[in-house]
Protein backbone atom coordinates (compact mmCIF):
# COMPACT_ATOMS: atom_id res chain seq x y z
CA UNK A 1 0.00 0.00 0.00
CA UNK A 2 2.15 2.99 -1.21
CA UNK A 3 -0.16 6.03 -0.78
CA UNK A 4 -0.04 6.82 3.30
CA UNK A 5 -0.36 9.58 5.08
CA UNK A 6 0.13 13.49 3.89
CA UNK A 7 4.21 13.16 4.29
CA UNK A 8 4.25 9.31 3.32
CA UNK A 9 3.19 10.56 -0.05
CA UNK A 10 4.78 7.46 -2.97
CA UNK A 11 4.22 8.03 -6.40
CA UNK A 12 6.16 6.87 -9.48
CA UNK A 13 6.14 9.99 -12.04
CA UNK A 14 6.23 9.07 -15.54
CA UNK A 15 6.11 12.22 -17.68
CA UNK A 16 6.82 10.29 -20.79
CA UNK A 17 2.72 9.67 -20.77
CA UNK A 18 2.14 12.87 -22.08
CA UNK A 19 3.86 12.16 -25.64
CA UNK A 20 3.92 8.46 -25.90
CA UNK A 21 1.61 6.67 -27.65
CA UNK A 22 -2.09 8.71 -28.31
CA UNK A 23 -1.62 11.21 -25.52
CA UNK A 24 0.70 13.88 -27.55
CA UNK A 25 -2.23 13.88 -30.28
CA UNK A 26 -4.69 14.09 -27.41
CA UNK A 27 -3.40 16.60 -26.04
CA UNK A 28 -2.68 18.74 -28.92
CA UNK A 29 -6.29 17.94 -30.34
CA UNK A 30 -7.40 19.08 -26.83
CA UNK A 31 -5.83 22.52 -27.35
CA UNK A 32 -6.98 22.60 -30.67
CA UNK A 33 -10.74 22.22 -29.46
CA UNK A 34 -10.49 24.76 -27.39
CA UNK A 35 -8.86 27.25 -29.17
CA UNK A 36 -11.48 26.95 -31.64
CA UNK A 37 -14.87 26.56 -29.66
CA UNK A 38 -13.28 29.92 -27.83
CA UNK A 39 -12.23 31.76 -30.55
CA UNK A 40 -15.71 30.90 -32.47
CA UNK A 41 -18.03 31.75 -28.88
CA UNK A 42 -15.73 34.85 -28.60
CA UNK A 43 -16.82 36.45 -31.96
CA UNK A 44 -20.07 35.42 -32.04
CA UNK A 45 -19.91 36.89 -27.71
CA UNK A 46 -18.34 40.12 -29.10
CA UNK A 47 -21.01 40.87 -31.91
CA UNK A 48 -24.35 39.82 -29.19
CA UNK A 49 -22.66 42.23 -26.92
CA UNK A 50 -22.06 45.24 -28.67
CA UNK A 51 -25.76 44.50 -30.54
CA UNK A 52 -27.75 44.07 -27.32
CA UNK A 53 -25.56 47.07 -25.49
CA UNK A 54 -26.54 48.99 -28.70
CA UNK A 55 -30.12 48.22 -28.40
CA UNK A 56 -30.64 48.85 -25.03
CA UNK A 57 -30.35 52.17 -25.56
CA UNK A 58 -32.72 52.78 -27.92
CA UNK A 59 -35.91 54.80 -27.55
CA UNK A 60 -38.67 51.70 -27.91
CA UNK A 61 -39.32 50.14 -24.50
CA UNK A 62 -40.06 46.70 -25.37
CA UNK A 63 -36.76 46.10 -27.37
CA UNK A 64 -35.06 47.65 -24.52
CA UNK A 65 -36.93 44.82 -22.54
CA UNK A 66 -36.32 42.34 -24.41
CA UNK A 67 -32.83 42.92 -23.97
CA UNK A 68 -32.28 43.76 -20.43
CA UNK A 69 -34.17 40.23 -20.06
CA UNK A 70 -31.29 38.66 -22.16
CA UNK A 71 -29.00 40.21 -20.47
CA UNK A 72 -30.07 39.82 -16.93
CA UNK A 73 -31.34 36.20 -17.45
CA UNK A 74 -28.30 34.72 -19.56
CA UNK A 75 -25.34 36.39 -17.08
CA UNK A 76 -27.52 35.23 -13.80
CA UNK A 77 -27.56 31.41 -14.22
CA UNK A 78 -24.84 28.99 -14.35
CA UNK A 79 -23.27 28.49 -17.48
CA UNK A 80 -23.38 24.88 -17.00
CA UNK A 81 -27.60 24.69 -16.39
CA UNK A 82 -27.08 26.37 -19.87
CA UNK A 83 -24.84 23.99 -21.13
CA UNK A 84 -27.78 21.07 -20.57
CA UNK A 85 -30.18 22.99 -21.08
CA UNK A 86 -28.70 23.99 -24.93
CA UNK A 87 -27.09 20.11 -25.43
CA UNK A 88 -30.43 17.94 -24.30
CA UNK A 89 -33.22 20.72 -24.12
CA UNK A 90 -33.19 22.94 -27.09
CA UNK A 91 -32.04 20.74 -29.77
CA UNK A 92 -35.71 18.67 -30.10
CA UNK A 93 -37.15 22.03 -31.09
CA UNK A 94 -35.19 22.77 -34.03
CA UNK A 95 -36.31 22.04 -37.56
CA UNK A 96 -35.75 18.33 -39.32
CA UNK A 97 -33.31 19.90 -41.55
CA UNK A 98 -30.94 21.25 -38.41
CA UNK A 99 -31.04 18.31 -36.42
CA UNK A 100 -29.68 16.50 -39.54
CA UNK A 101 -26.98 18.74 -40.31
CA UNK A 102 -26.25 19.28 -35.92
CA UNK A 103 -26.20 15.36 -36.05
CA UNK A 104 -23.71 15.12 -38.56
CA UNK A 105 -21.65 18.02 -37.43
CA UNK A 106 -21.04 17.17 -34.04
CA UNK A 107 -23.93 18.52 -31.73
CA UNK A 108 -21.87 18.81 -28.53
CA UNK A 109 -19.55 21.32 -29.75
CA UNK A 110 -22.39 22.98 -31.63
CA UNK A 111 -24.42 23.85 -28.43
CA UNK A 112 -21.20 24.65 -26.64
CA UNK A 113 -20.45 27.26 -29.30
CA UNK A 114 -24.14 28.43 -28.64
CA UNK A 115 -24.00 27.93 -25.03
CA UNK A 116 -20.28 29.92 -24.59
CA UNK A 117 -21.40 32.63 -27.05
CA UNK A 118 -25.09 33.31 -25.52
CA UNK A 119 -23.89 33.52 -21.80
CA UNK A 120 -20.41 35.58 -22.51
CA UNK A 121 -22.28 37.62 -25.23
CA UNK A 122 -24.76 38.53 -21.93
CA UNK A 123 -21.84 39.32 -19.63
CA UNK A 124 -19.61 41.48 -22.73
CA UNK A 125 -22.58 43.30 -23.06
CA UNK A 126 -22.35 44.50 -19.31
CA UNK A 127 -18.80 44.68 -19.75
CA UNK A 128 -19.70 47.03 -23.16
CA UNK A 129 -22.37 49.36 -20.65
CA UNK A 130 -20.06 50.05 -18.26
CA UNK A 131 -17.20 51.44 -20.47
CA UNK A 132 -19.63 53.84 -22.15
CA UNK A 133 -21.33 54.68 -19.06
CA UNK A 134 -17.93 55.90 -17.42
CA UNK A 135 -17.51 58.05 -19.84
CA UNK A 136 -18.84 61.66 -18.86
CA UNK A 137 -21.88 63.43 -21.07
CA UNK A 138 -19.74 66.56 -20.35
CA UNK A 139 -16.48 65.14 -22.67
CA UNK A 140 -18.72 65.46 -25.61
CA UNK A 141 -19.80 68.64 -24.59
CA UNK A 142 -16.35 69.47 -24.15
CA UNK A 143 -15.22 68.25 -27.90
CA UNK A 144 -18.68 69.75 -29.89
CA UNK A 145 -17.52 72.87 -27.85
CA UNK A 146 -13.97 73.89 -29.25
CA UNK A 147 -15.89 73.37 -32.32
CA UNK A 148 -15.79 69.60 -33.66
CA UNK A 149 -19.10 68.01 -35.46
CA UNK A 150 -20.66 65.44 -33.35
CA UNK A 151 -19.24 63.06 -35.97
CA UNK A 152 -15.31 64.10 -35.53
CA UNK A 153 -16.08 64.25 -31.81
CA UNK A 154 -17.66 60.27 -31.78
CA UNK A 155 -14.47 59.67 -34.16
CA UNK A 156 -11.84 61.62 -32.31
CA UNK A 157 -12.39 61.27 -28.54
CA UNK A 158 -15.35 59.05 -27.29
CA UNK A 159 -14.92 56.19 -29.45
CA UNK A 160 -10.73 55.87 -28.81
CA UNK A 161 -11.43 56.77 -25.25
CA UNK A 162 -14.01 54.20 -24.63
CA UNK A 163 -11.60 51.55 -26.84
CA UNK A 164 -8.93 52.37 -24.17
CA UNK A 165 -11.75 51.59 -20.92
CA UNK A 166 -12.79 48.67 -22.22
CA UNK A 167 -9.62 47.11 -22.91
CA UNK A 168 -9.13 45.96 -19.23
CA UNK A 169 -12.72 44.54 -18.31
CA UNK A 170 -13.03 42.68 -21.93
CA UNK A 171 -9.71 41.29 -21.52
CA UNK A 172 -10.41 39.77 -18.48
CA UNK A 173 -14.03 38.79 -19.86
CA UNK A 174 -12.07 36.61 -23.11
CA UNK A 175 -10.07 34.78 -20.45
CA UNK A 176 -13.22 33.94 -18.12
CA UNK A 177 -14.58 32.57 -21.90
CA UNK A 178 -11.36 30.56 -22.61
CA UNK A 179 -11.39 28.97 -19.12
CA UNK A 180 -15.11 28.34 -19.08
CA UNK A 181 -14.57 26.94 -22.12
CA UNK A 182 -13.43 23.72 -20.02
CA UNK A 183 -17.11 23.25 -18.93
CA UNK A 184 -17.76 21.71 -22.11
CA UNK A 185 -16.63 18.44 -21.36
CA UNK A 186 -19.40 18.11 -19.34
CA UNK A 187 -21.22 17.32 -22.55
CA UNK A 188 -18.37 15.12 -24.10
CA UNK A 189 -16.50 17.97 -26.38
CA UNK A 190 -13.51 17.00 -26.42
CA UNK A 191 -11.23 20.06 -25.38
CA UNK A 192 -8.60 19.97 -23.29
CA UNK A 193 -9.72 19.24 -19.78
CA UNK A 194 -11.06 16.55 -21.09
CA UNK A 195 -8.29 15.23 -22.96
CA UNK A 196 -6.55 15.32 -19.98
CA UNK A 197 -9.17 13.34 -18.16
CA UNK A 198 -9.03 10.29 -20.53
CA UNK A 199 -4.78 10.25 -20.52
CA UNK A 200 -5.44 10.01 -17.24
CA UNK A 201 -7.84 7.32 -17.59
CA UNK A 202 -5.91 5.36 -20.00
CA UNK A 203 -2.74 5.75 -17.95
CA UNK A 204 -3.96 6.02 -14.26
CA UNK A 205 -1.19 9.13 -14.07
CA UNK A 206 -3.56 11.45 -12.97
CA UNK A 207 -0.62 13.71 -11.76
CA UNK A 208 0.78 14.34 -14.91
CA UNK A 209 -2.19 14.59 -16.86
CA UNK A 210 -3.46 17.12 -14.87
CA UNK A 211 -0.46 19.26 -14.71
CA UNK A 212 -0.28 19.24 -18.31
CA UNK A 213 -3.78 20.96 -19.01
CA UNK A 214 -2.84 23.31 -15.72
CA UNK A 215 -0.04 24.43 -17.02
CA UNK A 216 -1.61 24.64 -20.92
CA UNK A 217 -4.53 27.15 -19.53
CA UNK A 218 -2.01 29.13 -17.41
CA UNK A 219 0.26 29.90 -20.39
CA UNK A 220 -2.73 30.43 -22.38
CA UNK A 221 -4.32 33.30 -19.59
CA UNK A 222 -1.04 34.61 -18.53
CA UNK A 223 0.23 34.89 -22.51
CA UNK A 224 -3.08 36.76 -23.33
CA UNK A 225 -2.87 38.35 -20.41
CA UNK A 226 0.69 40.04 -20.48
CA UNK A 227 0.14 40.73 -24.68
CA UNK A 228 -3.03 42.56 -23.41
CA UNK A 229 -1.54 44.42 -20.99
CA UNK A 230 1.10 45.66 -23.25
CA UNK A 231 -1.20 47.07 -25.65
CA UNK A 232 -2.94 48.85 -23.19
CA UNK A 233 0.48 50.07 -22.05
CA UNK A 234 1.69 51.52 -25.67
CA UNK A 235 -2.55 52.95 -26.46
CA UNK A 236 -2.30 54.54 -23.26
CA UNK A 237 -2.84 58.40 -23.36
CA UNK A 238 -0.27 60.35 -20.41
CA UNK A 239 -2.48 62.38 -18.16
CA UNK A 240 -5.39 61.54 -19.19
CA UNK A 241 -6.40 57.87 -17.66
CA UNK A 242 -3.51 58.25 -15.31
CA UNK A 243 -3.77 55.26 -13.85
CA UNK A 244 -4.72 52.21 -16.20
CA UNK A 245 -5.43 48.74 -14.32
CA UNK A 246 -3.67 45.98 -14.90
CA UNK A 247 -5.75 43.12 -16.90
CA UNK A 248 -7.18 40.72 -14.64
CA UNK A 249 -7.86 37.26 -15.57
CA UNK B 1 -43.53 18.88 -29.21
CA UNK B 2 -45.52 18.74 -25.86
CA UNK B 3 -44.49 19.92 -22.58
CA UNK B 4 -44.89 18.44 -18.86
CA UNK B 5 -44.56 20.66 -16.25
CA UNK B 6 -46.04 18.75 -13.57
CA UNK B 7 -42.87 16.69 -13.27
CA UNK B 8 -41.39 19.74 -11.58
CA UNK B 9 -43.95 19.31 -8.85
CA UNK B 10 -43.93 15.59 -8.78
CA UNK B 11 -39.93 16.02 -8.38
CA UNK B 12 -39.88 19.53 -6.23
CA UNK B 13 -39.20 17.58 -2.83
CA UNK B 14 -36.19 16.30 -4.43
CA UNK B 15 -35.03 19.55 -6.43
CA UNK B 16 -35.44 22.39 -3.89
CA UNK B 17 -34.76 20.23 -0.34
CA UNK B 18 -32.45 18.02 -1.52
CA UNK B 19 -30.51 19.84 -4.39
CA UNK B 20 -30.99 23.23 -3.24
CA UNK B 21 -30.80 23.33 0.49
CA UNK B 22 -29.06 19.72 1.00
CA UNK B 23 -31.24 17.96 3.00
CA UNK B 24 -31.76 14.53 2.48
CA UNK B 25 -29.75 11.00 1.62
CA UNK B 26 -27.54 12.30 -0.64
CA UNK B 27 -25.78 15.08 1.68
CA UNK B 28 -24.65 17.83 -0.83
CA UNK B 29 -26.71 20.55 -1.95
CA UNK B 30 -26.07 24.22 -3.56
CA UNK B 31 -26.88 26.40 -0.78
CA UNK B 32 -25.45 24.30 1.59
CA UNK B 33 -22.50 24.45 -0.23
CA UNK B 34 -22.22 28.14 -1.57
CA UNK B 35 -22.38 29.35 2.46
CA UNK B 36 -19.48 27.72 3.95
CA UNK B 37 -17.39 27.79 0.90
CA UNK B 38 -17.97 32.11 1.15
CA UNK B 39 -17.32 32.33 5.19
CA UNK B 40 -14.50 30.24 4.96
CA UNK B 41 -12.85 31.38 1.14
CA UNK B 42 -13.23 34.58 2.89
CA UNK B 43 -11.13 33.62 6.15
CA UNK B 44 -8.48 32.46 3.73
CA UNK B 45 -8.97 35.65 1.31
CA UNK B 46 -8.09 38.17 4.23
CA UNK B 47 -5.10 36.20 5.39
CA UNK B 48 -3.87 35.79 1.39
CA UNK B 49 -5.24 39.62 0.92
CA UNK B 50 -3.05 40.72 4.34
CA UNK B 51 0.10 38.87 2.65
CA UNK B 52 -0.35 40.50 -0.48
CA UNK B 53 0.38 43.97 1.16
CA UNK B 54 2.97 42.70 2.88
CA UNK B 55 6.47 44.59 2.38
CA UNK B 56 8.53 40.91 3.08
CA UNK B 57 9.05 39.69 -0.35
CA UNK B 58 8.74 35.64 1.19
CA UNK B 59 5.02 36.73 2.08
CA UNK B 60 4.84 38.70 -0.29
CA UNK B 61 5.56 36.28 -3.54
CA UNK B 62 4.08 33.39 -2.35
CA UNK B 63 0.50 35.34 -2.16
CA UNK B 64 1.48 36.79 -5.77
CA UNK B 65 2.04 33.19 -6.99
CA UNK B 66 -1.67 31.96 -4.98
CA UNK B 67 -3.56 34.58 -6.98
CA UNK B 68 -2.02 34.44 -10.07
CA UNK B 69 -2.33 30.44 -9.98
CA UNK B 70 -5.98 29.99 -9.13
CA UNK B 71 -7.06 33.16 -11.59
CA UNK B 72 -5.47 31.41 -14.18
CA UNK B 73 -6.41 27.88 -14.00
CA UNK B 74 -10.27 26.91 -14.61
CA UNK B 75 -12.43 25.89 -11.87
CA UNK B 76 -13.14 22.34 -13.45
CA UNK B 77 -9.30 21.30 -13.07
CA UNK B 78 -9.10 23.00 -9.34
CA UNK B 79 -11.76 20.50 -8.90
CA UNK B 80 -10.22 17.51 -10.69
CA UNK B 81 -7.34 18.71 -8.34
CA UNK B 82 -8.55 17.97 -5.01
CA UNK B 83 -10.67 15.34 -6.37
CA UNK B 84 -7.56 13.21 -7.43
CA UNK B 85 -5.02 14.89 -4.10
CA UNK B 86 -7.43 14.20 -1.35
CA UNK B 87 -7.43 11.16 -1.88
CA UNK B 88 -3.41 10.48 -2.89
CA UNK B 89 -2.24 12.63 0.60
CA UNK B 90 -4.98 11.19 3.48
CA UNK B 91 -5.11 7.74 1.78
CA UNK B 92 -8.96 7.45 2.29
CA UNK B 93 -11.99 8.86 -0.24
CA UNK B 94 -13.58 11.53 0.82
CA UNK B 95 -17.32 12.72 0.17
CA UNK B 96 -17.77 14.57 -2.57
CA UNK B 97 -19.20 17.65 -0.56
CA UNK B 98 -15.60 17.79 1.27
CA UNK B 99 -13.84 17.77 -1.95
CA UNK B 100 -15.77 19.93 -3.58
CA UNK B 101 -16.13 22.57 -0.72
CA UNK B 102 -12.15 22.61 -0.48
CA UNK B 103 -11.62 23.25 -4.05
CA UNK B 104 -14.24 26.21 -3.69
CA UNK B 105 -12.35 27.62 -0.83
CA UNK B 106 -9.10 27.11 -2.03
CA UNK B 107 -9.92 28.60 -5.70
CA UNK B 108 -12.50 31.33 -4.05
CA UNK B 109 -9.64 32.80 -1.88
CA UNK B 110 -7.74 33.69 -4.43
CA UNK B 111 -10.18 35.83 -5.97
CA UNK B 112 -11.42 37.30 -2.27
CA UNK B 113 -8.18 38.20 -1.45
CA UNK B 114 -7.88 40.58 -4.25
CA UNK B 115 -11.02 41.92 -3.10
CA UNK B 116 -9.41 42.05 0.49
CA UNK B 117 -6.34 43.77 -1.00
CA UNK B 118 -8.15 46.25 -3.19
CA UNK B 119 -10.67 47.12 -0.30
CA UNK B 120 -7.32 47.91 2.26
CA UNK B 121 -6.04 49.96 -0.82
CA UNK B 122 -9.13 52.05 -0.89
CA UNK B 123 -8.73 53.06 2.67
CA UNK B 124 -6.92 56.43 2.78
CA UNK B 125 -3.29 56.62 3.94
CA UNK B 126 -4.22 58.92 6.52
CA UNK B 127 -5.77 56.62 8.41
CA UNK B 128 -2.55 54.31 8.82
CA UNK B 129 -0.70 57.54 9.46
CA UNK B 130 -3.03 58.75 12.06
CA UNK B 131 -2.98 55.35 13.60
CA UNK B 132 0.47 54.73 13.99
CA UNK B 133 0.87 58.12 15.40
CA UNK B 134 -1.69 57.45 17.69
CA UNK B 135 0.59 54.46 18.87
CA UNK B 136 -1.77 51.58 18.19
CA UNK B 137 0.79 48.39 16.72
CA UNK B 138 0.50 46.98 13.25
CA UNK B 139 -2.30 44.75 14.81
CA UNK B 140 -4.54 46.92 16.47
CA UNK B 141 -4.20 49.24 13.63
CA UNK B 142 -5.30 46.71 11.40
CA UNK B 143 -8.37 45.02 13.48
CA UNK B 144 -9.28 48.25 15.03
CA UNK B 145 -9.21 51.05 11.86
CA UNK B 146 -8.09 49.50 8.72
CA UNK B 147 -10.45 46.24 8.39
CA UNK B 148 -13.01 47.79 9.51
CA UNK B 149 -13.51 50.64 7.06
CA UNK B 150 -11.90 47.79 4.37
CA UNK B 151 -14.69 45.25 4.81
CA UNK B 152 -17.22 47.55 4.81
CA UNK B 153 -16.02 49.11 1.46
CA UNK B 154 -15.52 45.75 -0.01
CA UNK B 155 -19.15 44.54 0.83
CA UNK B 156 -20.82 45.08 -2.32
CA UNK B 157 -17.78 43.49 -4.54
CA UNK B 158 -18.26 40.73 -1.91
CA UNK B 159 -21.71 39.97 -2.57
CA UNK B 160 -20.94 40.13 -6.15
CA UNK B 161 -18.50 37.44 -6.08
CA UNK B 162 -21.23 35.39 -4.03
CA UNK B 163 -23.10 35.74 -7.12
CA UNK B 164 -20.05 34.16 -8.69
CA UNK B 165 -19.52 31.53 -6.45
CA UNK B 166 -22.74 30.17 -6.10
CA UNK B 167 -23.41 29.84 -10.05
CA UNK B 168 -19.77 28.05 -9.45
CA UNK B 169 -21.32 25.53 -7.01
CA UNK B 170 -22.70 23.80 -9.93
CA UNK B 171 -19.78 22.13 -11.10
CA UNK B 172 -19.88 20.80 -8.06
CA UNK B 173 -22.24 18.22 -9.90
CA UNK B 174 -19.08 17.21 -12.44
CA UNK B 175 -17.27 15.01 -9.41
CA UNK B 176 -21.09 13.60 -8.76
CA UNK B 177 -22.27 15.87 -5.92
CA UNK B 178 -25.95 16.27 -5.54
CA UNK B 179 -26.49 19.74 -5.64
CA UNK B 180 -28.99 21.51 -7.95
CA UNK B 181 -27.77 21.12 -10.80
CA UNK B 182 -27.69 17.48 -10.59
CA UNK B 183 -30.80 16.64 -9.21
CA UNK B 184 -32.17 18.20 -12.35
CA UNK B 185 -29.92 15.80 -13.95
CA UNK B 186 -30.95 12.88 -12.26
CA UNK B 187 -34.65 13.78 -12.76
CA UNK B 188 -34.11 14.83 -16.12
CA UNK B 189 -32.48 11.28 -17.15
CA UNK B 190 -35.31 9.53 -15.09
CA UNK B 191 -38.15 11.22 -17.02
CA UNK B 192 -36.74 12.41 -20.14
CA UNK B 193 -37.96 15.77 -19.91
CA UNK B 194 -34.53 18.12 -20.50
CA UNK B 195 -36.28 21.55 -22.01
CA UNK B 196 -38.55 21.90 -18.49
CA UNK B 197 -35.78 20.61 -16.11
CA UNK B 198 -33.02 22.58 -17.35
CA UNK B 199 -35.35 25.87 -17.92
CA UNK B 200 -36.57 25.21 -14.30
CA UNK B 201 -33.33 25.23 -12.74
CA UNK B 202 -32.43 28.38 -14.66
CA UNK B 203 -35.59 29.87 -12.88
CA UNK B 204 -34.47 28.84 -9.57
CA UNK B 205 -30.42 29.83 -9.88
CA UNK B 206 -31.89 33.46 -11.53
CA UNK B 207 -34.51 34.31 -8.71
CA UNK B 208 -31.45 34.28 -6.26
CA UNK B 209 -28.73 35.20 -7.67
CA UNK B 210 -30.95 38.27 -9.58
CA UNK B 211 -32.34 39.25 -6.35
CA UNK B 212 -28.68 39.36 -4.86
CA UNK B 213 -27.33 41.92 -7.62
CA UNK B 214 -30.56 43.95 -6.93
CA UNK B 215 -29.11 43.43 -3.00
CA UNK B 216 -25.77 44.48 -4.41
CA UNK B 217 -26.82 47.43 -6.41
CA UNK B 218 -29.16 48.50 -3.51
CA UNK B 219 -26.25 48.22 -0.85
CA UNK B 220 -23.76 50.10 -3.42
CA UNK B 221 -26.00 53.23 -3.34
CA UNK B 222 -26.67 52.85 0.21
CA UNK B 223 -23.14 52.67 1.43
CA UNK B 224 -21.89 55.78 -0.93
CA UNK B 225 -25.33 57.68 -1.59
CA UNK B 226 -23.12 61.12 -2.80
CA UNK B 227 -22.41 58.80 -6.15
CA UNK B 228 -26.07 57.99 -6.86
CA UNK B 229 -28.53 60.34 -7.86
CA UNK B 230 -31.02 59.18 -5.58
CA UNK B 231 -34.28 61.31 -4.77
CA UNK B 232 -33.46 63.56 -2.11
CA UNK B 233 -29.83 64.21 -3.82
CA UNK B 234 -31.60 65.28 -6.61
CA UNK B 235 -33.68 67.54 -4.72
CA UNK B 236 -30.99 68.92 -2.66
CA UNK B 237 -29.04 70.09 -6.09
CA UNK B 238 -32.42 71.17 -7.72
CA UNK B 239 -33.00 73.67 -5.12
CA UNK B 240 -29.16 74.68 -4.82
CA UNK B 241 -29.15 75.27 -8.10
CA UNK B 242 -32.36 77.21 -8.09
CA UNK B 243 -31.62 81.01 -7.82
CA UNK B 244 -31.45 82.84 -4.72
Amino acid sequence: MPLTGFLGIQYDFQWSVLWTGENGRWLLQGIWTTLRLSTLAWIVAWVLGILSGALRTVPFWPLRTLVTFYVEFFRNVPLLVWLFFWYFGAPQFLPRTAQDWLNLHGPEFWSAVVGLSVYHGARMSEVIRAGIQSIPKTLLEASVATGLSVGQAYRLIIIPIALRLIVPPATNESLNLLKNSSLALTIGVAELTFMSRQIETYTAKAFEALTAGTLIYLVMCLGIASVMGQVERYFRIPGLIARVGRAEH
Amino acid sequence: MSFDWGIIIANWKFLILQGLMGFGAFGGGTLRLAIPALVLGFILGVIVGLCRLAHRPWIHYPAVLYVEFFRGVPLVMVIFWFWFLIPQMTGQRLPEYTVALTAFVVFEAAYLGEIVRAGIQSVPRGQVEAATAGGLSYRQMMVHVILPQAIRNMIPSLVTQFIVLFKDTSLASIIGMMDLTKAAQTVSQREIRPFEMYLFIAVVYWIFTYSMSRFSQWLEVKMSPERAPTRRAALRAATAEAPA
